[in-house]
């Protein structure tokens, strides 16, 4: 069982290189699409497996390579702990959705291998960042994932695509370079990379007079916030972002927009925060400022925007801000003495469900989107109309999405939005309880100008098709999600978010950071 | 003379933001992407150095920690050569934008090169 872990990583990085010379060989080269779905499904299972397999709060940690140097072990290490195990199945389902749906999709693209195998690293790059145990190999993740991301942005070499790539790919550089910064600090304070024992050795630092950390580690902690910051375009860091995820192809505008920004950036701010750094008020405030300012500036500037995809990436920026709030009002309450975990854990809870639940709808209306793009041939609202009964399908998974993410009960978001405003509320943060209500009705406001001008009204172009069959399986999957997520909250409380939230509320204590492979 | 190198490493790490954030020119903006990388390469190696130490290398019979005592930390080395290779990368896939970027534009003006807005 725990054998199979670093297979997560190895098969998709394995498989996107064996496609470039399965593209040359005559006669196989049309089966890199088929492959491709095979492997990202055989992930998605194997991580579905292991939450049920491991719910018990089992996190075993995996030296793959290893070396037995001078009696201590040398390697890779793997931790496959409940918040790695929730990631895997978000990145996996996500890609699952968007890769059925670009066999269809992607048939405008020549050269559709060098999308399958860009695609493949990238989901494997994902899956490494969010198993790695030790900063160094993140970092290294995050850049594969990225570089990958930066050619999957100009795939298509138009000239607004290769623009948006050129501007992330240097904010994306700026980004890592400061994360490496940040680490190699933090290394040259500890000699350690293993985030377990680097964040002992943080501990274990005298602490200068009338200051609560050393400056060395507030310079790492000010690069590594900042940078990860950058890669989850939060605001004030977000320029990249509407320019990026619009101009790729839409199933890589669900990919990065629902799971991307989450795997290289809120998440690794979370194990920053938490596990290396520990919870501290003013990296908690920090969390909390970037989150209110991303929510607010990002709904406002969705709902001024016409073009449907800019308006997806803008509403992508104002629901990740709920996911960092919700991890800083966590962090703030922990850093409280006496800490009140069950307020803390209600946050995470209610941060990490949302997270789950924007990969899921947020995908959605990205492919959605693609597939009104492809039928209509504008991504300007004013230019739609009554696509609601002329592609039945795409209108009908278009509006559980867009229900969904505007918090219209029993769909999941309304469910992950009103455990966070109540773990605010419970928190004694009343002003952002009152900043989260305001922001989950300007985005209902928000989908509601997207249906009035996609779905409803009087049809503006005679003939459109409903998209072929691959598409609408592909938006299928992500809907049936949508729902099940606020249908079946209880079953994924137990099997996803409940050891997931753990792993984040005990990382904070020594006992937990033990589990992670520190030294006792 | 000790402190001096360091702030070499973090002068070269703000001209290369500077050139990121403040030149228009495509091409400077990449020569800036080196200079950050050489500034993050140089501050890893700065890192695990350690005045009169020798080449990390275990003699036949040498105990570890003698090892230990003498050596330079190698892990920085092995960081720097993995961030050199990302580096590469990133280099040459940005030079292969800036190439198609002409294509398109006829120009390495960023200013001109705006399409994309608000």
């Amino acid at each position: 069982m725990k054998e199979l872990v670093p297979l997560l990583v190895g098969i998709p990085l394995g498989t996107a290189f064996l496609i470039v010379i399965l593209a040359h060989v005559r006669g196989l080269s049309r089966l890199t699409g088929l492959l491709a779905t095979a492997v990202v499904a055989v992930n998605l299972l194997l991580g579905v497996w292991m939450c049920i397999a491991m719910h018990d709060g089992a996190a075993p940690a995996i030296w793959a390579g290893e070396w037995n140097g001078l009696g201590r072990p040398i390697g890779i290490e793997l931790v496959c702990d409940g918040l790695a195990r929730l990631m895997v199945v978000v990145i996996n389902m996500v890609a699952l959705a968007a890769i059925i749906f670009a066999a269809s999709y992607m048939r405008r693209f020549t050269t559709v291998w060098l999308f399958h195998s860009l695609f493949l690293l990238m989901t494997g790059a994902m899956n490494g960042v969010v198993l790695s145990g030790d900063l160094f190999n993140m970092y290294v993740f995050i850049e594969v994932a990225a570089i990958a991301s930066y050619g999957l942005v100009a795939f298509g070499t138009e000239s607004e695509e290769l623009e948006a790539a050129f501007k992330y790919l240097v904010l994306g550089v700026l980004a890592s370079t400061f994360i490496l910064v940040g680490i190699t600090v933090l290394y040259s304070l500890t000699g350690h990379l293993n985030m377990a024992k680097m964040a002992e050795g943080l501990r274990r630092l005298p602490k200068p007079e009338g200051l609560s950390a050393s400056p060395a580690v507030l310079l790492a902690a000010a690069c590594l916030l900042g940078g990860l910051a950058l890669k989850a375009a939060m605001v004030p860091f977000h320029a990249w972002l509407p320019d990026a995820h619009p101009s790729a192809p839409a199933p890589i505008s669900a990919m990065l927009s629902g799971v991307l920004i989450k795997a290289a950036g809120v998440y690794a701010l979370a194990r920053i925060v938490f596990t290396v750094l520990g919870v501290n008020p003013y990296y908690a405030n920090i969390l909390i400022a970037l989150g209110v300012l991303s929510m607010v500036v990002g709904m406002f500037l969705a709902l001024g925007q016409w073009d449907l995809k800019r308006l997806l990436a803008y509403s992508s920026i104002s629901q990740a801000g709920y996911i960092v709030l919700a991890l800083g009002v966590a962090a703030e309450v922990l850093s409280r003495s006496p800490p009140d975990r069950a307020v803390a854990g209600l946050c995470l809870l209610g941060g990490l469900f949302h997270l789950f639940n924007h990969a899921a709808f947020k995908g959605l209306l990205f492919l959605s989107s693609g597939s009104i793009e492809q039928a209509t041939g504008t991504r300007q609202l004013k230019q739609m109309g009554g696509l609601a009964r002329q592609m039945p399908v795409t209108g009908f998974c278009c509006r559980v999405g867009a229900l969904s993410i505007a918090g219209v009960p029993p769909f999941n978001g309304f469910f992950s939005k009103i455990i966070i405003i109540i773990a605010l509320a419970l928190a004694g943060r009343p002003i952002l309880c009152a900043v989260a209500v305001g922001v989950a009705v300007g985005t209902l406001l928000m989908y509601v100008k997207v249906q009035r001008y996609v779905l409803e009204g009087a049809p503006t172009q005679r003939a459109v098709r409903e998209s072929p069959w691959p598409m609408g399986v592909g938006m299928a999957i992500l809907a049936v999600v949508c729902v099940l997520g606020g249908l079946a909250i209880l079953p994924l409380k137990e099997y996803l978010f409940d050891p997931a939230g753990k792993v984040l509320l005990d990382s904070v204590t020594a006992a937990g950071r033990l589990a992670m492979g520190a030294t006792p | 003379m000790g402190i001096a190198i360091y702030i070499l490493a973090f002068a070269c790490l703000l001209t290369g933001v500077y050139a990121l954030v403040a030149k228009k020119n495509i091409v400077r903006i990449i020569l800036g992407i080196a200079i950050l990388e050489y500034a993050v390469n140089l501050l890893l190696v700065l890192v695990g150095y350690r005045r009169g130490g020798s080449a990390p290398i275990l003699a036949r019979g040498e105990a570890p920690a003698a090892l230990a005592a003498r050596a330079v930390d190698p892990l920085p080395q092995a960081m720097v050569l993995t961030s050199i290779v990302i580096g590469l990368s990133v280099t040459a896939l940005a030079v292969a934008m800036a190439i198609r970027l002409y294509d398109k534009y006829g120009t390495f003006d960023m200013n001109d090169i705006r399409n994309l807005r608000g």
